[in-house]
């Protein structure tokens, strides 16, 4: 592997401060040596010129889903780590609601192995319950031996109050994180979108706010008597649930939370007539509870920005709308979506912004030498334009599929080259 | 937080009508008192027309029903409304047909339209299907109900019937026709397209619509479908404010899980003799049917003189008529 030098970009790791032009090198897939412009040599490294361009850590996605093993015609893992890398990741945490699930150490080492030609680093988050069935935990310390960083059942809440119990306890004995999707399932039977004047108004039947803060509440109340237990909420949309995490977090619980961008870009008045690109779950929610998920991010009681990436072939979710399944594409709209509702529309400097999508989420999954630019860390690096408009187009996507809200859509700031583990793995 | 950080507030009825036929009717939300009475005036004209004459208005276009609900008014009175102008029908339904095999609504849509079908009523039990049945064959689509969503026909044939019993006529049907009037819809609002169609039509022209029920089948939010509806709890005190009352069946197919004591629904909320000559004995009684005699309404009601139930049948077929005519001909009267 050839050593790359990267010049004249203007350097940001929120994990370090350093907010300043400067070189970077990187040597033998690690980041070897930062300095001042014009100031780092190295006689055979590939030279890279990053003026006008923000060179920051590789974006860190803990939520995604990949598809594999089992429905390759959604995505597979090659395809969901091209847009992973297109959008300006460099490592992304696959969720086990896989055919079949993933809970096995086998699963979890496939999903890592050479062959499945991933473009970045896959981090497997493994399923907390035999199929993430809720019955029987699974084998926490044989995940873990094999590349789990984090235990869920996703797209499925731990529902009942005993096994949540358990999977807690035995979480923190093997020192994982649970990520909890905080849906009370017995409230929102049949429900497609979130209650309020639109669902009643399109027929729909509505998840309420209480179907997720309730789940939080439950769960943080089950933090609270589990030393060293570490919860997660996974793709938090509703003001009450915000409110639960901070009060936990006030208490000093290890409680942390995640915000999808569609969640603080997008309110439920997006689903138009029955757009079934504008259906997830949780649902896109009320301007108010919207305008929270962004207050929560600006004032730092979110913890990290997580995309959800969940893709559908065209035919899935060209149904009724309560028949399409949930979820959107998300790893090539992130960063631009980020950027121009956080930070040009509400100040949030590109810094505090970039955290969000680094270090910090690197934090909540304690992925080593991740999300930062400090020597010594993984050579994993973004370079991009924050000032570059652009136009996104799904056509035009490196995902297998195309379900997403925001096609055709204006975004702002643009990945020019992503650099996963020192290889160059997305150029523009 | 300001509305302008929002994704571009995208208005749902400019950016998505212009992907449908302009023919088709899926929400009242699309009718605009004007293009209301055009409908209204059509209804009177193709009624009032010679027979044969009006045997020529569509003769041999083909006409698609597709039926994924059971419906016996509804299905009956847009078929014989094609027939009267000579359009040849079919029927597709869901117990007979490929949708049995697993064959999706766009293809269904796509293989009718392959057989010739120039227009598609369509009845789902899906909220917005017909949205995507407009869109995936680019026909004029009429929604004949979907879900929960809406039944546009059925509100414009009970407006037809109102205006009978008003002595309005339908040329001068304006915004302000109805001012004054109050009419309670009472039952399963939750569950019901028709109540939804119809408190969003009326308002359209003045009306004032109060939803009654208890909150299981009537949630708070439904006031907020539009202006002019309120909710009332008390079915007695609504029908002293009425001059209409329409009646609406309890959905026991879309319930789903919501547990309601049916005795003391009937104690509440039941248009029986002695309630409507107490409170209402001038009210209009209107019901979309099918009726449970004996629930939300008895025989005495139902089969009395203030009873238009059998009216809105005819009505229905002269709605239906002008929807199907407009839907094929690209006139709007």
């Amino acid at each position: 592997m050839k050593p790359i030098l990267i010049r004249g970009g203007y350097l940001i790791d929120p994990a370090t401060g350093l907010d300043a032009r400067h070189d970077i090198l990187l040597e033998d897939g690690k980041v070897a040596a930062l300095a001042k412009p014009g100031k780092l040599k190295h006689r055979s490294a590939q030279i890279i010129d990053a003026s006008g361009l923000v060179v920051a850590p590789g974006l860190v996605d803990i939520h995604v889903h990949l598809r594999e093993p089992g429905q390759g015609y959604k995505e597979t893992i090659a395809s969901g780590t091209a847009a992973a890398a297109a959008g300006g990741f460099t490592s992304v945490c696959a969720m086990p609601n896989t055919i079949p699930v993933n809970d096995s150490p086998s699963i979890t080492a496939w999903m890592q192995a050479p062959e499945r030609n991933a473009a970045i680093r896959v981090f497997p988050i493994s399923a907390a319950t035999v199929g993430s069935m809720g019955e029987t935990l699974t084998d926490y310390a044989a995940l873990k031996k094999s590349g789990a960083v984090g235990v869920s059942d996703d797209g499925k809440p731990i529902l009942g109050d005993e096994i949540m119990f358990e999977c807690l306890k035995a979480a923190a004995r093997h020192n994982l994180p649970v990520i909890q999707h905080t849906e009370d399932t017995r409230m929102t039977a049949g429900c497609s979108m979130n209650a309020g004047p639109l669902a009643f108004r399109l027929g729909l039947r509505g998840m309420s706010v209480e179907s997720e803060s309730s789940l939080a509440e439950r769960d943080i109340s089950l933090v609270r008597k589990v030393k060293g237990a570490h919860l997660h909420v996974a793709h938090l949309s509703t003001k009450k649930a915000l409110d639960a995490v901070t009060a936990a977090r006030d208490e000093g619980l290890h409680v942390t939370c995640e915000v999808a961008p569609h969640h603080f870009v997008l309110n439920e008045e997006r689903i138009g007539d029955y757009d079934t690109n504008a259906k997830m779950n949780p649902p896109l929610r009320a301007e108010s509870d919207r305008a929270a998920m962004i207050q929560g991010i600006l004032s730092g009681r979110v913890d990290c920005i997580a995309t959800d990436h969940a893709p559908h072939a065209c035919h899935e979710k060209e149904q009724e709308f309560e028949r399409a399944p949930n979820g959107i594409t998300g790893l090539e709209t992130a960063l631009g979506l980020t950027i121009s509702v956080l930070h040009k529309q509400h100040g949030m400097p590109l810094s505090k912004l970039l955290a969000m999508l680094t270090h910090r989420p690197a934090q909540v999954l304690s992925l080593a030498g991740r999300g930062t630019l400090a020597v010594g860390s993984w050579a994993d690096v973004v370079l991009f334009d924050p000032a570059e408009k652009w136009t996104f187009h799904a056509k035009d996507s490196r995902s297998k599929s195309k379900n997403t809200p925001f096609d055709g859509y204006p975004m702002l700031g643009r990945v020019h080259t992503t650099i996963s583990e020192g290889r160059i793995v997305f150029e523009r | 937080m300001a509305q302008k950080n929002t994704a571009p507030a995208r208005s749902t009825r400019a950016s998505t009508q212009p992907e449908f036929h302009p023919g088709s009717l899926v929400s009242v939300r699309d009718l605009t008192p004007e293009r209301t009475r055009s409908i209204l005036q059509l209804a009177d004209t193709l009624e009032a027309e010679d027979t044969f004459k009006r045997a020529k208005r569509l003769l041999k276009r083909r006409v698609a029903l597709l039926f994924y609900e059971s419906s016996t008014r509804t299905r009956t009175s847009f078929e014989l409304a094609a027939k009267s102008m000579s359009a040849d029908t079919t029927l597709v339904s869901s117990l007979s047909s490929s949708i049995e095999k697993g064959e999706s609504l766009k293809d269904t849509g796509i293989t009718l339209r392959s057989l010739g079908a120039e227009c598609i009523i369509l009845r789902s039990p899906f909220s917005g299907a017909p949205y995507l049945l407009a869109k995936s064959t680019g026909l004029p689509v009429l929604n004949a109900g979907d879900g929960m969503h809406e039944h546009p026909s059925q509100a414009l044939l009970d407006l037809r019937t109102m205006l009978r019993h008003l002595g309005i006529k339908s040329a001068k049907l304006n915004e302000n026709s109805l001012k004054g009037l109050t009419v309670t819809i009472c039952g399963d609002i939750f569950h019901s397209r028709v109540a939804r169609s119809n408190a969003l039509l009326l308002p359209t022209l003045g009306a004032r619509v109060i939803f009654c029920g208890p909150t299981p089948l009537l949630p708070e939010v439904a006031a907020t479908i539009g202006p002019g509806v309120s909710i009332e709890r008390d079915f007695d005190s609504s029908l002293k404010q009425s001059q209409i009352v329409m009646m609406l069946r309890i959905q026991a197919e879309r319930l789903a899980g919501l547990s309601l004591d049916l005795e003391d629904y009937k104690l509440r909320y039941q248009a029986n003799g002695e309630r409507i000559a107490a409170l209402a004995p001038n009210a209009l009684i209107m019901h979309p049917g099918p009726i449970i005699r004996g629930m939300e309404i008895t025989s005495e009601v139902a089969d009395g003189p203030q009873s238009a139930i059998a009216e809105q049948v005819h009505h229905g077929l002269c709605i239906r008529r002008a929807l199907l005519f407009q839907a094929l001909s690209g006139e709007r009267a």
